[in-house]
């Protein structure tokens, strides 16, 4: 048999491999200067290229500068300097989007709209991010007869639908004359939160279920890791992304949840600004004056459709089956 | 005789197979490990083999105290492992380590090299001072024949092969005295497995290392190991230092397994004679009664179902025990196969 | 020049993928005879399940791309024929079996609707006649009780089991070339051993042309006649079985060789490969293999070696096969 000759073995256990060629996986790309590439990085790099991100990120980036700089795109008009002798005149080269009944400007209210809408979406998302994934890593990682209570408690919470929650929640809150739009805002977000967090657990429940077991975990047990280790270092971090996933989806839906409680008159209440309570206002006028329905509407629709757009993105380049 | 650094005695690790959702109903177990002893010399490699679904991957983590045995002791050092607090045990686990197989799951995708190797220091802080952790993680990489600039780099950043030296350079940041290996090399190509075999062992005179190394391929087993275990549905059928197993196996169960592996040498292969076992090998949730090899073996008699073979001693010689009521010795590349294993073999059972 | 019964020339495939270029094949030739054993070995990324894949038609493309080569069968180029061509010989004429047969078996069918199929779409056949096809064919592959089992979905069966329901669906339609990707690389050796010896069995029933693609030197040991020894997407040496291992002409096959821990014998510490396979986007220039290679010139840099006859039908691509060759025959003597 073939013995290792003499000038083989003394080529032999040469180990140290610190040129060019480090491994299959590894090419010298031109320009990447290859020091430290995170699985996150790697993930911003694919959504920079991606064009649904970039059109569904500028969108974004639009809305947030209305939420908290409307004036930007109003020119100083004021949302409610309301005159009504022009109630319900059409768009012209004044008002691009026409006078609502009380005469106000559509145009400049779909722009200060934006804020209620967003701040709710938001706030809504990080509510039940927080509550349902903490809830979930817990169910996910101890198992057993934790797991079980979560669960069934979680079932019961999904088994409501999230509109009749909110209006249970809403209605039975005492009617307040509050105008403060943060106060509103913060009611409708937990009339939403109380029942969104469960889709929260459940993919956070899940996705821990599957890295609970992961070598690596298994790895830092035997190094003596405590259980608040491993969940910080290990768990969390690799469980995040369907989670993440599902938030920015989400997003787009609490803010078409809040519209569909203010259209019903149960979520942001008059004189606060919001899509829902635009379209509300325009549906007894939906024959005689269609565009105080359609902007708000339209708005509301890119709205949703860039943070669904933006989770698609988002998982693509999140999801280990696609890289 | 100097002292066992490991006895594991009698340990045994079923696990309940239940039924329902809420109201979980015990409907049988698998006896994944089932009555396992032996003891580990301070620097020798004990290796491990068997097929799958034999329990040694089991009997790694019940070693490696990540698992409670149903019953039975583990001696660590001549303390019972059972009886540790939780500090204390935590503090024990500096001395035993592992290595996993699959350099691709084992490490954190989330976390540096750097953090990954170091991460031993953070869990035992009083191990080294804060301000020397990086030249240690450093020399660690160096020692596994990694590059030490590769510090801030990710997993993936990697190949098998050097992930799977980065898994060592972990292992061996708390200085332990025994490493558990399971199948640490099954996953890595031909060329590279090499290399990673020659670092065990160069890590293993380095440090005065003691090794259990589990793995499916006798060859490699033969190669690193002192003794071998051979284990089946649960059980040790065989054990012994590893010239007598390999040259004299005894037990009609590694006689088998040894005849099966191919040899990379195609000079007579005509004439080699394997014994080909008929089937697969049952379930462990419902193992045959008696010798678990029974329904396989070609020695089989009645005394095989009433009555459980014992291990014990073959031969003068010491160190070699198996658990057969026949048992025999026979050279592997012997001619005399017994032609009732070759007919069984063309009618193989489920 | 007699006509071989497959003949795969100068095949090049790449995949195009958003990193790059990966050179996956780069002039890869072999033939196979009827009745003949090939084994193609190499590690991970050699290219040796790409070659298999782009004979059977089941390449994935794109990604995939062949940018040049012929792959004759009986004479015919397959890369030429159409789409429907191509699928009569599919399973009939050149067959495949896979490593994973949970995941390559339909879990929803019975094996022996499965099967059946088989006959009912090649050949016509009615579902009965199909199925009385499919128990003789599963007792060919000695599954117990097969009239019984034949009604059996494909998790009901040991993965040894399913490997064998993947051979008789495989051999169903008389095919005269088999190929077998990595098929005992999931099994057990106990195991293992049994499907290899119902393989080699079969083919010499049926004077298969079968060619084996695996990593394993010791199952190709046994089983091979002629050997392909795969690097980096080419074949670096071949030779029949006994002249392989007992005179690699080529640095690469000498250092597997070398680098095997035996059964048969305890062994001095292993020789090992230095380095780790090129990636396939950034092949380094010249010999792929010259970054591990101990007997490198600069000649290997700059020149990409030619298959060059050590002996009639023995070739290796090394620039310095004669002193790979000399190296041992001296330390022999």
């Amino acid at each position: 048999m073939s013995d290792p000759n003499a000038s083989m073995a003394a080529a032999a256990p040469e180990t140290v491999e610190k040129e060019t060629y480090l491994g299959s996986d590894l090419p010298p790309a031109p320009g990447d200067k290859e020091k430290s590439r995170s699985l996150w990085s790697d993930a911003w790099r694919e959504l920079k290229s991606n064009k649904v991100f970039i059109i569904s990120l500028v969108l974004i980036v639009v809305f947030l500068i209305m939420t908290f700089f409307p004036q930007v795109f109003t020119f100083g008009k004021d949302p409610m300097a309301c005159d009504l002798t022009k109630s319900r005149q059409a768009p012209s080269s004044e008002a691009w989007f026409g006078y609502d009944n009380n005469g106000c400007d559509v145009y400049t209210r779909t722009i200060y709209g934006a804020k209620a809408s967003i701040l709710v979406g938001v706030f809504a998302t990080l509510f039940t991010m927080l509550l349902g994934g903490f809830i979930g890593v817990i169910a996910g990682f101890f198992g057993g007869w934790v797991d079980s209570i979560l669960s069934r408690l979680t079932d019961i919470f999904f088994a409501i639908p999230l509109l009749l929650g909110g209006i249970l929640v809403l209605t039975s809150f005492p009617a307040s004359d509050s105008t403060n739009l943060y106060s509103e805002v913060a009611k409708v977000v937990l009339a939403l939160g109380i029942l969104g967090w469960t889709s929260m657990t459940r993919i956070m429940r899940s996705s821990v279920i599957q890295v609970r077991n992961a070598d690596f975990v298994v790895a830092a047990r035997a190094l003596g890791a405590k259980n608040s280790r491993i969940i910080n270092k290990h768990v969390v971090p690799n469980s995040l992304a369907p989670l993440i996933v599902l938030a920015t989806i989400s997003l787009g839906g609490y803010i078409g949840a809040e519209a569909t409680l203010s259209f019903l008159g149960l979520g942001l209440q008059p004189p606060v600004i919001s899509w829902g309570t635009m379209i509300n206002d325009a549906q007894p006028y939906i024959r005689v004056a269609p565009f105080m329905l359609f902007f708000p509407a339209f708005f509301l629709s890119i709205a949703v459709l860039s943070f669904i757009m933006l989770g698609d993105a988002v998982r693509e380049a999140l999801d280990p089956k696609l890289r | 005789m100097p002292e066992p650094i490991l006895r594991v005695e009698n340990v045994v690790k079923h696990y309940p197979l239940t039924r329902g959702i809420i109201f979980k109903k015990e409907i049988g177990q698998v006896r994944a490990v089932d009555g396992v002893s032996f003891d580990l010399m301070p620097g020798e490699t004990l290796g491990i083999v068997g097929e799958s679904g034999c329990g040694k991957s089991t009997l790694a983590r019940l070693v490696m105290k990540l698992e409670d045995p149903t019953s039975g002791q583990i001696w660590f050092e001549g303390e019972d492992m059972a009886h540790l607090g939780p500090k204390a045990m935590r503090a024990k686990r500096r001395d035993i380590q592992i290595v996993l197989q699959d350099p691709y799951t084992s490490l954190n995708p989330r976390m540096t090299v750097g953090d990954i190797v170091g991460e031993p220091f953070d869990i035992h802080p009083s191990v080294l001072p804060k301000g020397d952790r990086k030249r240690a993680v450093q020399d660690l990489l160096e020692v596994v024949g990694l590059n030490p600039e590769h510090i801030n780099r990710y997993p993936h950043q990697f190949s098998g092969g050097q992930r799977q030296r980065i898994g060592i350079a972990r292992g061996l940041a708390l200085k332990p005295k025994i490493i558990v290996c399971d199948e640490p090399v099954s996953a890595l190509d031909v060329s590279v497995q090499a290399q990673v075999i020659n670092l065990f062992e160069s890590l293993q005179n380095e440090f005065n290392l003691t090794y259990i190394f589990i793995a499916h391929d006798l060859s490699v087993v033969r190669h690193i190991s002192d003794r071998v275990g051979v284990m089946y549905l649960g059980k040790i059928v065989e054990v012994g230092d590893e010239a007598s197993i390999y040259e004299h196996p005894s037990h009609p169960y590694t006689q088998a397994l040894l005849s099966a592996v191919p040899v990379p040498d195609p000079v007579g292969r005509d004439e080699r004679k394997r014994i080909v076992l008929q089937g697969d090998v049952p379930s462990p949730a419902n193992p045959p009664s008696g010798c678990r090899f029974r329904t396989r073996c070609w020695k089989v008699q009645d005394i095989c179902a009433e009555q459980e073979p014992p291990l014990v001693q073959i031969g003068t010689a010491g160190g070699q025990y198996a658990a057969c009521h026949f048992p025999q010795e026979r050279d592997i590349l012997d001619n005399d196969v017994p032609t009732a294993a070759l007919d069984l073999s063309e009618m193989p059972q489920e | 020049m007699s006509e071989h019964l497959l003949e795969v020339d100068d095949l090049y495939v790449e995949f195009r993928t958003r990193d790059g270029v990966a050179k996956a094949i780069n002039g890869v030739s072999y033939t196979l005879d009827a009745g003949e054993t090939l084994a193609v070995l190499g590690e991970s990324g050699s290219g040796k399940s790409v070659t298999a894949q782009t004979i059977m038609g089941i390449l994935d493309m794109p990604p995939g791309f062949i940018t040049g080569g012929e792959i004759r069968y009986k004479g015919s180029d397959l890369l030429q024929l159409p789409e429907k061509e191509r699928q009569k010989i599919r399973g009939a004429e050149i067959a495949m079996i896979f490593q994973d047969s949970l995941s390559a078996l339909n879990p929803v069918f019975t094996v022996g609707d499965q099967i059946a199929e088989m006959f009912q779409v090649h050949r016509g056949m009615s579902k009965k006649e199909g199925m009385k096809r499919a128990v003789d064919l599963m007792e060919q592959v000695r599954i117990p009780a097969a009239k019984e089992r034949v009604k059996d979905y494909p998790h009901q069966f040991s993965g040894g089991m399913r490997q064998r329901i993947m051979i008789a669906m495989a051999i169903s339609l008389d095919p005269a070339v088999l190929i077998a990707d990595e098929p005992t690389t999931a099994l057990d050796v106990t195991v293992q051993a049994q499907i290899m010896e119902l393989l080699q069995d079969l083919q010499r029933e049926r004077n298969m042309g079968m060619i084996l693609i695996t990593h394993d030197l010791g199952v190709v040991a046994g089983v091979a006649d002629k050997i392909a020894v795969m690097y980096a997407g080419r074949i670096v040496e071949d030779a029949d079985v006994l002249t392989l291992y007992g005179e690699p002409a080529h640095p690469y096959t000498e250092g597997l060789l070398a680098s095997m821990p035996r059964v048969d014998t305890k062994g001095e510490e292993l020789y090992a490969i230095k380095g780790l396979p090129p990636s396939l986007l950034a092949l380094p220039p010249g010999c792929n293999f010259n970054p591990r290679c101990p007997y490198k010139q600069e000649i290997c840099l700059r020149e990409v070696p030619p298959r060059q006859e050590v002996a009639p039908g023995h070739g290796s691509a090394c620039h310095f096969w004669e002193e790979v060759y000399r190296a041992r025959t001296d330390s022999a003597s």
